[in-house]
């Protein structure tokens, strides 16, 4: 069974008394509306990725496949380079996110931790400057880019995205609760910032720090119009940018081949998303409250 | 703090124009406001804006906290719907475009199947004007609403069970409790989706890149399509970082609001 702790801990018992027999045949019959709600399209997504054409094809919609293939993966690997669309989407997410965590994490401490005038102010300036909506300074930042000739290059995708103020909040507020005391000490022993942070903080801050590089590495993969933009070489792009070059390329003439490249691009955020949404459902709507 | 440079700079870049290549930008002061407020088709780029936002983030506050409600019952098998609804929200915005691309294709989608257990023939939604629009705030919709309903769903379970108890206790019912109880306790939960759901609708933009190109007819041209389109396929860049000014100020207005609600509940 799937795990959701913030979603599951504290219902009240009582609330599921009098007049629960009505409540529940209803409640039954608009839970598996919503259900099928979710389900259908992401069933026909799944399916027809497996489909042959002539299922596809044909109507009657075909729900259940006569035979299954996997000719529209071959399809969609020769229509479009799907290999190095993988390829740049790893290293994006994977360099994209460890300099995000990385970022956070000494941003987060220095507020947390070190004096200095202003910080209150400071934090705010900074969290303002960070919540700046990406998509006012898509256009600056594209010419900025361009400027230093770093178009069509990995620096150029992961660079503009590394700071982020979500990753920075959520972690400030858990670095602040941490015992301060504990710091003190390795301070007295003589244990500098980045010992401090190395061997104390990242260790007891374990559960926040996942939870944020979990999200900015959804965030990474996930990235649309940043990629689009910067790149211009279907060589560079990465995998939702592929899709949208699959589509181009063959329009909407193949849904087998078009659904297989998707189920590809989402298939590793699923994985993720399955083994470890406690973080990412916690870190996600829980902040939200919190905040 | 240079983060806050961009902005200067699109200020700048909005009083001239250039195309990208010439050697250098021209000024121009006012011109591209004028520019964009001279026709009528920037005006309707806005109130279409204004339509996708507020149906966006209504519908999906209204059904999100309805789920939630759903969701609160534990009824079995409630945790496995919620993940199965929260799981469009971690996943890639052109992968869902794509998909419902799909679902409405007149000829082989789902909508074909609904529509003629009715009687009809589908509608060709993304490439009809009227419905294009309707198409991009259904996906929308769907992709946002798991998000929605688990970040209400926490917000009731921080309520505690003796208040409930004792309006229970007082005669309250269901719908008392939901309207005196439940749904003002939820006010800063609400505050807050209302604030954050509103800023991601503004700038949506995988969807419409994927699904319409702005268009027909750009029917599905909102303030973040424009944007782009105004930028990188008719190489405006004037008119381009002028909408940006206008998307900058009314989503700053949005944020300064948030934050003076942050101040008066977070202690930094």
């Amino acid at each position: 069974m799937t795990v959701m702790p913030t979603a599951v801990a504290t219902e009240p018992t009582s609330r599921k008394s009098s007049g629960s027999r009505r409540t529940r045949w209803w409640g039954v019959l608009a839970l598996t509306i919503t259900a099928l709600a979710f389900l259908i399209p992401l069933y026909l997504f799944v399916s027809t990725a497996f489909k042959t054409n002539a299922d596809i094809n044909s109507w009657p919609l075909r729900l259940i496949p006569r035979s299954l293939t996997l000719e529209n993966f071959v399809n969609a690997w020769t229509l479009a380079p799907f290999g190095q669309f993988l390829v740049n989407s790893v290293v994006v997410a994977a360099i994209g996110t460890v300099l995000k965590v990385v970022l956070a994490i000494s941003t987060a401490y220095a507020f947390a931790f070190l004096p200095f005038p202003g910080k209150r102010y400071l934090f705010i300036f900074m969290l303002g400057a960070l919540m700046v909506p990406g998509h006012v300074t898509l256009l600056v930042n594209y010419i900025t880019v361009g400027q230093l000739n770093l178009l069509n290059t990995y620096a150029g995708l992961i660079l503009p995205g590394v700071a982020s103020a979500f990753g920075t909040f959520l972690l400030h507020q858990f670095f602040r609760s941490l015992p301060y005391e504990v710091l003190e000490a390795a301070q007295l022993d003589g244990a500098g910032h980045l010992r401090r942070i190395i061997s104390i903080i990242v260790p007891m801050a374990r559960p926040a720090i996942i939870t944020v590089g979990l999200i900015a590495l959804i965030d990474e993969w996930n990235g649309f119009v940043w990629p689009l933009i910067v790149t211009n070489s279907v060589n560079m792009r990465t995998l939702p940018i592929g899709l949208l070059y699959l589509k181009e390329n063959d329009g909407i003439n193949d849904w087998g081949a078009l659904m297989a490249g998707t189920l590809f691009v989402v298939l590793p955020v699923v994985i993720v998303f399955l083994l470890a949404q406690r973080y990412i459902v916690a870190g996600l709507a829980g902040s939200a409250v919190r905040r | 703090m240079f983060s806050y440079w961009p902005i200067v700079e699109n200020v700048y870049l909005s009083f001239t124009t250039w195309d990208f290549i010439s050697s250098q930008a021209d000024w121009v002061g006012l011109l591209n406001y004028q520019a964009l407020f001279s026709s009528w088709s920037f005006p309707q780029v806005l109130l279409r804006t204004l339509v996708w936002v507020v149906v966006v983030v209504v519908v999906t506050l209204v059904l999100g906290l309805a789920l939630a409600l759903l969701f609160a019952q534990r009824i079995r098998g409630a945790t496995a719907v919620q993940t199965l609804a929260f799981a469009p929200h971690v996943l890639s915005g052109a992968a869902i475009a794509t998909i419902w691309l799909f679902i409405f294709d007149p000829n082989h989608g789902l909508s074909r199947l609904v529509f003629e257990a009715f009687g009809a023939s589908s509608p060709a939604w993304t490439t009809d004007d009227s419905w294009a629009l309707w198409a991009l705030i259904i996906v929308s919709i769907w992709k946002g609403l798991g998000f929605v309903a688990i970040v209400y769903l926490v917000g009731i379970q921080q309520i505690p069970a003796e208040v409930l108890e004792a309006a229970r206790i007082d005669g309250a019912g269901r719908w008392t409790q939901f309207r005196r109880m439940i749904f003002p306790l939820l006010s800063p939960t609400t505050f807050f989706l209302v604030i954050t759901q509103t800023i991601s609708a503004f700038q949506a933009f995988d969807v419409i890149a994927m699904m319409t190109n702005g268009g027909p007819a750009r029917s599905t041209t909102t303030l973040s399509w424009f944007i782009y389109d105004e930028a990188f396929n008719r190489t405006n860049v004037g008119g381009s970082s002028a909408a940006s000014m206008i998307m900058f100020v009314v989503l700053m207005a949005i944020t300064v609001l948030q934050f003076r609600f942050v101040e008066r509940r977070v202690h930094y």
